[in-house]
């Protein structure tokens, strides 16, 4: 790691190609590369969170396309327009581009862009490993994306690509399937290192820890469980290798290996990873409630051991996912339970942000329509949560739309509202100006619109025993899914707003002042509005009162 | 830029012990593998039974309570075997020794070997499951067109859990990839123990 002090001489670094990633280093600011090179070698975090946010858009229009190739074929009863094996390919791409290629990476973005910010960093604690780790994706997924075109086709198997169908009946894209995504976790680790070496180490003199902003806490345990689950992810796919190219039977019952054993490690890795895309959320939408309630958040304390409680409980809770593999009786009971005691420190959180409403002085700005849109609908994606929690229960949801529609509930306007949320609220500190306010408008009501239309009949299908991952249906699914799809498409519609709502707001609009909203109290509303490229040089006094007291 | 060497130490001294945490993680994933299979044979979960045969105890024949034993057989991709059971289920008190003859017929013409793998449903019951003799603790050789039949002898242990009548026993075939050396090796082995 090469030491970060300023150069002896920062003329020696005023050449474009000398100055390369480093220009930002010296305290006089060179003019940085022109073109790809700056965006290439940039290890400015404001640059790199940027780069982070617009890949995940791309992929976010990426996935959703995917997605909307499967409720075209499911809009009506029969297989209309695309082969089984191709519709096997498009729901197994869009859930692993969504998760690994849309919403980490938009966490990721905000937590660059963010939390220098918000403890008053001049920048990450590691700026170049933090260009590789965003460097990293676009190969990754450029890899991935490639399986559809090669012979056989891409992945088929479904996100979860459980054994053996992803190794003993998998397509021969499956090795390039595991490279991919071990460049993808390699690429989370490194960030998720950096997120924790900048939040413990850099932040302004006499800010403890306890005086964070929520996103920073939130983001702090993400990155741990980051840190704790990716490697057993790239465990199990380097067994899945092994099994498909080196012989060894992991998951192969003819050479002594287990299915079940894949099914127990992945969700060990997978149920923490659902809380890594859920927890920035919780810290997002506890920055904005405040804000535009006009009211410090209440139980700030309480919200920070929540969100401890809820990433320690995620560690025991893997095989609610598995309740019909034949579990013994305690397991399924122990399972069930821990599921459920979930819902405590969850439930926490939910009357803290409403008690932070109650009695508040509250407007409805965009940011705020979408974090009340989160808390709403979040919630009631818990609840079918905890319905599928019931083990016996579950035995008849099991592999069903009703999952589907839960989880989707918890990631769409659960995940994805809450970074809406967040890029609504901080695109005045990006840009300089307020993003349009009848554009976002419509935005909102435009996708919550179209997120119930197409995620609450999947409830009913579910319910009714439609099952998930199939390109058919009987006959008396069809109205369900004909709402859902034309759902689907007007959601898909409407995030070209989101877009447009994007590009003008970088283009010009309202100008906003340092402070861009009323409420606001965080380290980052005092820096100018647009956040100039080098914040913080001069680490920031930090008053305690101006937040959490 | 304002990083200062005491920050410097404690990111250097974070990156470490974040790396530590990491390689630890990665090698947990590899040590559950073993983990799983000791857990698993002590508590008889996921139905994996001892692949050894153990001596039949000859305890009182609980003749107040009758236990259904159900035989599946199942065939398996790239093996052109059959496998068939002389019946299909048979009714057994605790403590008795049963035998059920199971045949083995390879419809190909080629000799080849493969491996009847057994689980055991519910995974309660496979603790108290006792096999004194099987065709699954070794690999099998069949020649083209043979046909052999082999006995399964067992015995229910007495303290099988009250709740339990119906044990089914399933057995799925696979193929055995053997080279020309593994082969000279075993039948060295055979030769050995005759």
């Amino acid at each position: 790691m090469a030491p970060k002090l300023p150069p002896h001489n920062p003329l020696q670094h005023s050449s474009t190609a000398v100055a390369g990633g480093q220009s930002h280093e010296g305290h006089a600011h060179h003019t940085p590369p022109k073109g790809l090179l700056r965006w290439l070698l940039t290890t400015n975090h404001k640059e790199i969170g940027s780069l982070y946010l617009i890949f995940s858009l791309t992929m976010f229009f990426v996935g959703g396309i995917f997605a909307l190739v499967v409720r075209a074929e499911l809009f009506q009863p029969g297989l209309q327009l695309v082969e089984p094996e191709f519709f096997n390919q498009m729901t197994t791409m869009h859930g692993l581009i969504m998760v690994f290629a849309a919403v980490m990476p938009a966490f990721t973005g905000l937590a660059n862009w963010m939390i220098p910010l918000q403890i008053g960093a001049p920048d990450m604690a590691l700026p170049r490993l933090n260009n590789f780790s965003f460097w990293l994706l676009p190969v990754a997924f450029a890899l991935l994306l490639s399986t559809l075109l090669m012979p056989g086709g891409g992945p088929n198997f479904g996100w979860t690509f459980y054994a053996p169908l992803s190794t003993t009946y998998a397509p021969a894209s499956t090795t390039f399937f595991i490279l991919a995504l071990h460049i993808a976790g390699i690429s989370s680790i490194l960030g998720a290192i950096n997120i924790i070496a900048t939040i413990l180490n850099m932040r302004a003199p006499g800010m403890r820890m306890m005086d964070m902003p929520l996103f920073v806490w939130t983001w702090l345990i993400t990155a741990f469980l980051l840190i704790a689950v990716m490697p057993v992810l790239a465990g199990v796919i380097t067994m899945m290798l092994m099994d498909i190219n080196f012989g060894t039977s992991f998951f192969d019952a003819a050479g002594g290996g287990d299915p079940v054993l894949f099914q127990h490690l992945f969700w060990f890795f997978g149920h923490p990873e659902v809380y890594i895309m859920i927890l920035p959320a919780f810290g997002i939408v506890s920055a904005i409630i405040p804000t535009f309630a006009r009211k410090p958040l209440f139980g700030y304390a309480s919200m920070v051991y929540a969100t401890a409680a809820i990433a320690l409980l995620s560690f025991l809770v893997w095989a609610h996912h598995m309740f019909i593999v034949g579990l013994p009786l305690t397991a399924e009971l122990f399972f069930m339970y821990s599921t459920m005691l979930i819902a405590v420190p969850t439930g926490v959180k939910v009357f803290n942000w409403v008690t932070t409403l109650f009695r508040g002085s509250i407007s409805f700005e965009p940011p705020m329509l979408f974090a009340l849109a989160f808390v709403v609908l979040f919630t009631i994606g818990g609840f079918s949560g905890l319905m599928l929690a019931i083990a016996p229960a579950d035995f008849q949801y099991h592999d069903t739309y009703f999952v589907v529609a839960h989880f989707h509930y918890v990631l769409v306007p659960g995940a994805i509202f809450a970074i809406m949320a967040g890029v609504y609220y901080w695109l005045p500190k990006w840009t300089g100006h307020y993003p349009n306010e009848r554009l976002a408008q419509c935005h909102f009501w435009c996708s919550i619109i179209g997120v119930n239309l197409t995620f609450f009949p999947m409830h009913f299908a579910g319910l009714a025993g439609m099952p998930r991952r199939i390109p058919d249906y009987a006959l008396q699914f069809a109205d369900f899914n004909l709402l859902s799809s034309i759902g689907a498409f007007f959601f898909g519609a409407s995030q070209l707003l989101f877009v447009l709502v994007i590009v003008l707001c970088v283009r010009g609009g309202q100008k906003a002042p340092a402070k861009a909203w009323e409420g606001a109290v965080d380290l980052e509303w005092s820096v100018p509005s647009p956040a100039p490229l080098h914040t913080f040089e001069t680490p920031p006094v930090f008053h305690r009162a101006q937040t959490h007291e | 830029m304002g990083i200062d060497r005491a920050q410097r130490d404690g990111v250097n001294k974070t990156v470490i012990r974040s790396v530590a945490a990491l390689l630890g993680m990665f090698a947990f994933a590899f040590a559950l593998v073993p983990l799983y299979d000791v857990f698993c044979k002590v508590t008889g979960l996921n139905g994996k039974v001892d692949t050894t045969a153990q001596a039949i105890v000859h305890e009182e024949v609980d003749q107040t309570r009758f236990v259904t034993v159900q035989f599946i057989t199942r065939g398996s991709a790239g093996l052109p075997w059959q496998m068939s059971v002389a019946t299909r289920q048979m009714r057994v008190h605790p403590g008795q020794t049963a035998e059920v003859d199971f045949t083995f017929t390879n419809n190909s013409a080629i000799e080849s070997w493969g491996r009847a793998v057994p689980s055991v449903s519910p995974s309660s019951a496979t603790t108290h499951l006792r096999k004194v003799s099987c065709f699954c603790f070794q690999e099998q050789q069949l020649q083209g067109e043979e046909r052999l039949t082999i006995p399964l002898v067992f015995q229910l242990a007495k303290d099988l859990p009250e709740e339990i009548n119906t044990i089914t026993l399933v057995y799925t075939l696979y193929p055995v990839q053997r080279t020309p050396l593994q082969t000279a090796y075993n039948n060295h082995l055979a030769g050995d123990n005759t």
